[in-house]
């Protein structure tokens, strides 16, 4: 049945691991367990723990129930290696990571597993601790197997990427620093998964595969060189513009005028399509960070589930925004370790208590925007593109400016005092309500 | 499977864990802990008394969260943290420090 995989026009793991079976007996007989498998419809692994030394995590255990038929593959465990921010490595280094595999395992290398790790699979009890040892001694780490934070994963970031909104790279290094310990023993309910994405084109893959995902994103005016635009619009054509970009824009807020774009920012998503196209005319804006959700991942106590927000908006530039986000981080996993099912995560976690509860769990001020699917009413509009305002902290002034209060009159409502007080003491005056307004329309009409 | 300390049998499961509660004491706790490499200091004891305490309260060994949460509010952060009780028990602290408690093999993924 095997052989059946290699043929059609793909590359098939059955030919790499024919070649392979050559050098190692080991591959031979994993061939011969998976025929059999296939032929009886059975998976004849048992999956279970083996711990290094000092560490919880970072192996998992597999024993063939087959043993006596192929010995070779009685066990056959894999070691979870924590990979480099972004998959960037030296040829250096997976020179090491091939010669660590070819000595202490079957030889196969799977770059990356759904977690972003790199994993080592087919060594046996006794190697598995040689190969731990091996990797150590070569400043390589292992970890994120069991109830433990995974191995942090992340886009390419600013090392290729200009249109990246925070540094996907420096933030992923600095997580799994920090989190280290719960990387490599496992305290939680079950797995948890961080994701980090420089914007929301989400080349990690965050939004359904973590379930704390940050997408890179801006809040102040995305960035049209209109110089570039015309070049581009001459070079490709009006009708080609129009067709894939102002037409393709989910909230319809680009428009071509003139052979101008003209951007509606207030209607702005970011959902990046427009500046994918004309990457040459557009730009994100200045003032970039993250937004954070939560509770992504795939089907297990109920069905997959995407994330939602958490926070709308937090800068990722300073160590004090990093230090933020690592104290959110320690509020949700304080709350959700200590609440949550076994075998529970936390988007499951959030389904089962109410978003409200775990909102208030973790000292998190509600906000109308935490929704599990993006804004569709255009009646809801939010100024506020604030930090995640914890329990006792008083409202943020919203730091977008409001349409309504700018020109003239809103110079007069700054420095002529007299509308504001003149409707306060318009109510005592044994004034009403009505009043009140039109002491305040007076003012207004005056201007 | 089984194994023989002063003179009396013990009966162990495949992986080595005593099946009878009530046959454990602290000298055969102290053997299983020599099997093991664990060499028992006052703070080894501990955990093994914390485990079997809960033990006898809940019927079930403890999860290591609240390992780490229960030993965090008796001997306080120091004490309360993952990294201290893999230094004690480097195994795992459920795997290696329930075995040396005569608790049950725990169940899951520690």
């Amino acid at each position: 049945m095997l052989d059946q995989l290699e043929q059609g026009p793909w590359p098939s793991f059955v030919t790499d691991l024919k070649q392979l079976a050559a050098s190692k007996a080991t591959v031979g007989q994993l061939l011969g367990q998976l025929e059999k498998s296939y032929r009886d419809r059975w998976d004849y692994w048992t999956g279970t723990v083996l711990n290094l030394s000092g560490y919880g995590g970072g192996v998992l255990a597999r024993y063939s129930d087959l043993r006596d038929e192929f010995p070779e593959v009685a066990q056959f465990h894999t070691v979870r290696i924590i990979e480099p921010s972004g998959y960037v490595y030296s040829t250096e280094a997976l020179r090491e990571l091939c010669d660590i595999s070819e000595e202490y395992s079957a030889g196969i290398l799977q770059l990356h597993g759904m977690t972003g790790d790199v994993l080592m699979l087919g060594s046996d009890n006794q190697a598995t601790h040689a190969a731990g040892e091996a990797l150590m001694s070569k400043g390589w780490d292992i970890g994120g197997s069991g109830g433990a934070l995974r191995t942090i994963s992340c886009c390419i970031g600013p090392a290729r990427c200009e249109m990246t909104c925070f540094d996907t790279l420096g933030l992923a290094k600095f997580l799994t620093d920090t989190f280290i310990s719960e990387l490599h023993r496992p305290e939680f309910p079950y797995k948890f998964k961080f994701k980090l994405s420089g914007c929301a084109n989400d080349c990690a893959g965050s939004m359904m595969r973590s379930d704390l995902p940050l997408i890179g994103t801006w809040r102040d005016d995305i960035k049209v060189d209109q110089e570039a635009a015309a070049g581009f619009i001459e070079q490709n054509g009006e009708e080609f513009v129009i067709g894939n970009v102002v037409s393709r824009c989910p909230t319809r807020c680009i428009s071509l005028r003139g052979g101008r774009l003209d951007i509606n920012n207030d209607n702005c998503v970011h959902c990046m399509h427009c500046i994918n196209v004309m990457h040459s005319a557009l730009r994100p804006g200045d003032d970039r960070g993250a937004t954070i959700l939560i509770g992504g991942k795939r089907t297990l106590k109920i069905g997959d589930m995407f994330s939602s927000l958490l926070v709308p908006f937090m800068k990722m530039q300073t160590q004090e925004d990093w230090d933020a986000l690592v104290d959110l981080v320690r509020r949700i996993w304080d709350f959700w370790t200590e609440y949550a099912l076994e075998h529970e995560r936390v988007g499951e976690f959030i389904d089962r208590i109410s978003m409200t509860s775990f909102l208030d769990g973790i000292g998190l001020e509600p906000d109308p925007r935490m929704v599990k699917e993006p804004r569709t009413n255009s009646y809801i509009k939010f100024e506020e593109y604030g930090p995640p305002r914890f329990h006792g902290e008083p409202p943020q002034p919203p730091n977008v400016v409001d349409r309504e209060v700018i020109g003239p009159e809103a110079d007069e409502a700054a420095g002529n005092p007299n509308r504001q007080s003149g409707a306060d003491e318009a109510i005592p005056d044994g004034g009403n309500a009505g009043d009140a307004n039109k002491a305040g329309g007076g003012a207004k009409g005056a201007s | 499977m089984s194994f023989d300390f002063e003179g009396k049998t013990y009966e162990t499961d495949d992986d080595g864990y005593l099946v009878n509660l009530d046959d454990w004491n602290e000298g055969v706790a102290g053997y299983i802990a020599e099997q093991e490499g664990v060499e028992m200091t006052e703070a080894h004891w501990e955990v093994v008394n914390f485990l079997r305490n809960y033990y006898a309260e809940y019927n079930i060994a403890p999860a290591i969260k609240i390992l780490i949460k229960e030993m965090k509010k008796m001997f306080g952060p120091e004490k309360g943290n993952s990294a201290y009780l893999y230094n004690l028990y480097p195994a795992g602290p459920a795997l290696q420090a329930c075995k040396i408690a005569g608790l049950p093999k725990p169940t899951g993924c520690v």
